[in-house]
């Protein structure tokens, strides 16, 4: 790697229930406003622009060039768009900004998921010929994950409500997160998961900039650099899978470095709590790693976004000097299919 | 702050989709009451079957005939199931291993409740009554005792049928309530008074009409609103000579844009009062409403002179 690239600011909507209110654009230009103030940048400023959203929860074609209007288009600007979560935008901006096209890139993504039915939704995304004629909803195929983990005795349904319950107290300190506090396990969704399993349905959006080398030390007091990032997938089918593990997770870790050296900080995007488990045993986590200090998806879960806060949040805990080395992971379609890492660190202190 | 407008916005399509050699099979065989996989280069049996190896994308073909019968591998209990799946009555989800594969199946099982259900449960196929080659042929799994009758055994089959599936079509329908946030909310309800309102950039002090709340130049909020019209100009407009499904307008029609008075940003609408052929740029025009509608339903002309091609060149 010849050009050294961090995360120069973080910014994120309150997540809520409903945003009747806002359309797209309203939602995000505070944020947009926000991380290019907090760089010191104009929307004129930046180098490349790339986003993530999806069609399927606006119900529109092409919805993300309604977006477009909150950054600036006109005169033309170099932008893109992945029908994605946000870490993929970043990853395309930071291949970017590796090739020196562009010095500072704006990386945003939104979802509003209060105009329809999530779980609905969620099934367009499966295999057209053998699942999504089935219907089967996003968490009955979290579920059968978690019973699949509970059957191989890495976890029980003590040990999933644990992991609910730690990631909506860590939230009490995130003014962002719509679920926080105390919040009753419930009952079942689809056994074994239960509502407190399952992460909120709601709405939101983030946005980070990136910048390379000085531009990014100039930008920021403790830039977030960006060591290593790398994404893969599996199988697509579920019944080739082995559920109780994410091999994809675990390599691209490996070839993003994390295993290199231990790492602090992990902000997993596991929106069930069962996949947070799946999650650190592919990782190799143990107790002396704070995981989802955020809240995590448990807490907030803005489709589209919600893997882009990951590597948000990790990175603005280098910002405050609270993480020195952090590793940020976004999964994308059922039951962890697609998975990305990346890793963070700040200058030594 | 004026009530959220909402509306229902259902979005529906059948997706046609063309099967490859192996898919055709699979989905003709499930017609056929056969149940079929592909073995891979290092000799295991995926079911359902793909047409490229998932660990060394080699290409497979080789198809070979499973049990009916399998083992759950993994569950889930769904007590409430939601529009589309295949049983209206609480059922489980499950992974299923047929006998004779090395993969699971995705599909649901019919059993009496969730203490019925453990991974390792024996379970066979219940079939469609009626079938057409898809998925839905089975209709679902349900508990199997060893000791029952009533499972077929493979007969050898090859997978090669006299009439194949090639296709199937996939409906799909999602339901949302949609909402246009706080700009357009705000133009829609002045449209309801017949008065055209827009937004005007903080920054470049330019209007734009029908606001979307932001700037498209300058990338930042807008909020002051701005009256304007009702009258317009003409700036540019094609001739439609093809009559759109359900649309109750007779051809050929003039669709234009118009830059209303006092808007940086021409809107579109149809021109009517006027033979389509004698319709110009620069020619003046102004709404007409029909009895309750939101929006003006047509622009006529307003007799006076056309505008001058510089007061609208930057608006073209």
């Amino acid at each position: 790697m010849t050009r050294e690239i961090a995360v120069v600011a973080f910014g994120q909507t309150d997540h809520r229930r409903t945003s009747d209110e806002l359309s797209e654009v309203e939602m995000l230009i505070p944020v947009l406003h926000d991380v290019l103030g907090q760089a010191g940048l104009k929307t004129g400023d930046i180098g490349f622009t790339c986003s993530g959203s999806t069609d399927y929860l606006a119900g529109r074609a092409f919805s993300f060039t309604m977006a477009l209007d909150g950054v600036g288009a006109w005169p033309p600007i170099s932008e893109s768009h992945v029908e994605m979560d946000g870490a993929w935008a970043l990853y395309e901006a930071w291949t970017k900004l590796l090739t020196g096209d562009a010095d500072t890139a704006l990386v945003y993504a939104y979802g509003k998921s209060s105009p329809g039915s999530v779980r609905d939704v969620l099934t367009r995304q499966l295999d057209p010929y053998y699942v999504a004629p089935l219907w089967p909803d996003s968490v009955a195929l979290a579920a059968l994950q978690a019973q699949a983990l509970i059957d191989a005795g890495h976890a029980d349904e003590p040990a999933l409500a644990g992991v609910a319950a730690r990631s909506r107290a860590s939230a009490a300190t995130n003014s962002h997160a719509q679920l926080s506090g105390s919040v009753p396990q419930g009952d079942y969704v689809v056994r074994p998961l239960r509502t407190g399993d399952c992460p909120p349905v709601g709405d939101g959006a983030a946005a980070v900039v990136l910048a390379a080398g000085d531009r990014a030390r100039r930008l920021c007091a403790r830039p977030a650099w960006i060591r290593g990032i790398d994404h893969r997938i599996e199988a697509h089918a579920l019944g080739v899978r082995d559920l109780t593990d994410s091999p994809s997770t675990r390599l691209a870790a490996e070839k993003a470095g994390v295993f290199e050296r231990p790492v602090d900080t992990a902000e997993l995007y596991a929106p069930f709590t069962s996949q947070e488990v799946v999650l650190r045993r592919a990782l190799r986590l143990d107790d002396r790693v704070t995981v989802n200090p955020s809240g995590g998806a448990l807490a907030a879960n803005p489709i589209m976004a919600a893997g882009l806060i990951r590597i948000g949040e990790a990175a603005a805990r280098i910002h405050r000097g609270e993480s020195d080395r952090a590793l940020a992971h976004a999964t994308s379609g059922p039951c962890l299919q697609q998975n990305l890492v990346a890793l963070l660190e700040g200058d030594p202190r | 702050m004026p009530e959220v407008l909402k509306a229902p916005l259902v979005v529906e399509f059948p997706f046609t989709r063309s099967l490859g050699p192996v898919q055709s099979a699979f989905l003709t065989g499930l017609r056929e009451r056969v149940l079929l996989g592909v073995k891979t280069g290092d000799g295991r049996t995926l079911v359902p079957p793909v047409e490229y190896d998932p660990v060394t994308a080699e290409e497979i073909h080789d198809l070979v005939e499973v049990a009916p019968t399998g083992t759950v591998t993994t569950w889930a209990w769904n007590h409430a199931p939601r529009r589309g799946q295949p049983l209206d009555t609480p059922f489980a989800w499950v992974l299923v291993r047929l006998d004779g594969a090395d993969t699971a199946l995705l599909h649901a099982l019919d059993a009496a409740g969730p203490d019925a259900v453990h991974s390792g449960l024996r379970v066979r196929v219940r079939w469609a009554a009626q079938r057409s080659g898809a998925i839905t042929d089975i209709a679902c799994f349900e508990p199997y005792d060893s000791g029952d009758d009533a499972a077929a055994e493979p007969t050898g089959h090859d997978g090669r049928f006299a009439d194949p599936v090639t296709g199937i079509v996939a409906p799909a329908r999602l339901d949302y309530v949609y909402s246009p946030g706080r700009a357009q909310s705000a133009h829609l309800d002045a449209l309801a008074e017949q008065r055209t309102v827009g937004e005007r950039c903080p920054s470049c002090r330019k209007v734009y009409v029908p606001p979307r709340g932001a700037c498209p130049t300058c990338g930042v909020a807008t909020s002051e609103a701005v009256e304007v019209g009702p009258r317009g100009t003409v700036t540019t407009y094609c001739i439609v000579n093809i009559k759109a499904k359900n649309l109750d307008i007779e051809v050929p029609y003039v669709y234009a844009h118009i830059a209303l008075d006092g808007a940086d940003l021409a809107l579109h609408g149809r021109i009517g009062g006027i033979p389509y052929d004698q319709v110009r740029m620069g020619l003046r025009v102004e709404p007409v409403w029909t009895d309750g509608g939101r929006h003006p339903d047509h622009y006529r002309p307003t007799g006076e002179p056309d505008a001058d091609y510089e007061t609208y060149k930057e608006l073209l």
